[in-house]
């Protein structure tokens, strides 16, 4: 029953965060388009299964994932875990110590973007728009995997105390560099990637993840370096997904050089 | 009916597949890392079913609203041919999806609480909550602005990079000039601005706008408008920073 009346306020709570776009759209829709949607049946019932499918995602989240996912960012970042039974503060420690941490941040910053549902979304349009060239699993893979990096530096900019605008200005220089050179039209798909991953399944468990690492580390404050992971992961998708077509662009390439220089030998 | 079933079984599949490396990555700590057992396996159980059932919904939800309404709502745009109102539209867009965002509201709370740690703001919950108040009104700002340019770049057809690098130069500059405490939410204020209602239907909107227009690439010229909603609100957030 309880369980019940909580999805009751989670829906209730998803409705009142999507009644601003809904006002939008019906406005411009009624006052200034004044054209009737095709297929208004089907949008309704889309609309419906989008709302009561998001409830159902963010509930089950907090029911399965986020309890369990804090509590293990909280156990992995314990002095007693890293530094054996009955530690209770750290006084000395150098980066290496929290190997695992670096790890679980990379593995559950992988994993929780691919499950992103933004990141689907956008995915889908882009392998639409490309006509298949560009994969939805390819551009997931390839964002997920700049979301991983980027969450396991983070985590190492936390425990190392170095300032957050030395990485992320680097950072940009990176992306400007790879600007020059990765092929045209995967460039605005790149600089998306990087705002859509950060959403619903991955934000809460990072920002857990920085919390416990500033809050036990001595000399962290988690007001001050508790913040920062987002941004993060925010970046290195954009980097990762150039990348991912430099090097599919790189191997195409190579492959047609290899035929070419073939042929010539005939 | 048996159609419509296994179409749904297949989604349902494919969800499952999406949710895998969470269960592998989650249960390899649990047991191998940190050698503990899983609480409330019940609870883990019926959660999952939970997340898999509205990842499938939505997912499908997504193809048969979201997407058909941004791009229909580019084109009856583009056909009535008045640009101030889609100009409008852009910036209501961003700003009314952005203000009341949750996430939003949190980041902009803790933000207070930092601020007023700090000496910036009286410690009292008044200024706290005009400080918090202000940082939710100008990202939204950002990202309305954001939106709006964006729009103007899909119909001029500028190519996204000159203006995104453009902004970050902006960025690098003003961290120089920013209040230490407030970088850490400028940059993080980038990311929790696109929610995941509002990224469906404004890559729906500017590939719309892009296939409509015509001489318009939908892969170069669609995509770009998340961007610059994450770009923005960095720049506005260091600025509200430095008034105070």
């Amino acid at each position: 029953m309880d369980e019940l009346i909580h999805f009751g306020q989670t829906a209730l709570g998803l409705i009142r965060d999507v009644l601003p776009i809904a006002v939008i759209l019906i406005g411009f829709q009624v006052l200034i388009l004044r054209r009737p949607i095709q297929n208004p049946l089907r949008v309704g019932l889309g609309l419906v299964m989008v709302l009561l499918g998001l409830a159902l995602f963010l509930e089950g989240l907090e029911l399965a994932l986020f309890p369990l996912g804090r509590l293990m960012a909280e156990q992995l970042t314990a002095p007693a875990f890293l530094f054996g039974e009955g530690t209770e503060a750290i006084l000395e420690f150098s980066w290496s110590d929290y190997i695992w941490v670096y790890l679980f941040a990379a593995a559950i910053g992988f994993a929780t973007t691919v499950a992103e549902p933004a990141l689907i979304a956008v995915s889908i349009k882009a392998n639409q728009v490309s006509g298949g060239t560009i994969t939805v699993n390819g551009l997931r893979f390839a964002v997920a995997v700049g979301v991983a990096f980027g969450v396991a530096l983070g985590a190492f900019r936390i425990v190392t105390g170095t300032p957050l605008h030395w990485y992320i200005i680097t950072g940009y220089v990176v992306v400007i560099i790879q600007t020059v050179f990765a092929p045209r039209a995967i460039i605005p798909l790149a600089y998306d990637s990087g705002g859509v991953t950060t959403s619903t399944v991955t934000v809460p468990l990072v920002a857990a993840l920085g919390l416990g690492l500033a809050e036990t580390i001595p000399g962290r404050s988690p007001l001050l370096d508790g913040f920062g992971l987002i941004a993060f992961a925010s970046l290195f998708p954009m980097i990762s997904v150039m990348a991912y077509a430099q090097i599919s662009a790189w191997r195409t390439r190579r492959v047609r050089e290899a035929n070419s220089s073939s042929s010539d030998n005939l | 009916m048996t159609v419509l079933f296994q179409q749904f079984f297949r989604s349902l599949l494919r969800s499952f597949q999406d949710l895998l490396p969470i269960i592998l990555v989650i249960g390899f700590f649990q047991l191998v890392v940190l050698r503990q057992p899983v609480p409330e396996l019940g609870q883990i159980l019926l959660g999952g079913l939970m997340v898999l059932l509205g990842l499938t919904l939505f997912v499908q939800g997504l193809q048969m609203a979201l997407f058909p309404l941004g791009e229909e709502m580019a084109y009856s745009f583009v056909k009535k041919g008045n640009l101030w109102f889609l100009l409008l539209f852009a910036f209501t867009l961003g700003f009314g999806t952005t203000v009341a965002e949750p996430a939003l509201i949190a980041i902009a709370d803790e933000a207070a609480g930092i601020a007023a740690e700090g000496g910036v703001i009286e410690n009292i919950e008044p200024a706290r909550t005009a400080y918090a108040g202000g940082l939710r009104l100008v990202v939204a700002l950002a990202v309305g602005i954001a939106l709006l340019v964006g729009v103007i770049r899909i119909l001029k057809g500028w190519p996204v990079q000159y203006l995104i690098i453009g902004g970050y130069v902006g960025v690098v500059v003003m961290t120089a000039f920013a209040p230490p405490e407030i970088i850490g939410i400028a940059y993080d204020s980038g990311g929790v601005t696109t929610s995941t209602v509002t990224v469906p239907l404004v890559a729906a909107l500017g590939i719309g706008l892009a296939s409509s227009i015509r001489g318009r690439d939908p892969l170069v010229d669609g995509f770009g408008l998340i961007a610059f909603a994450s770009l923005t609100p960095m720049i506005f957030v260091m600025a509200y920073g430095m008034m105070f």
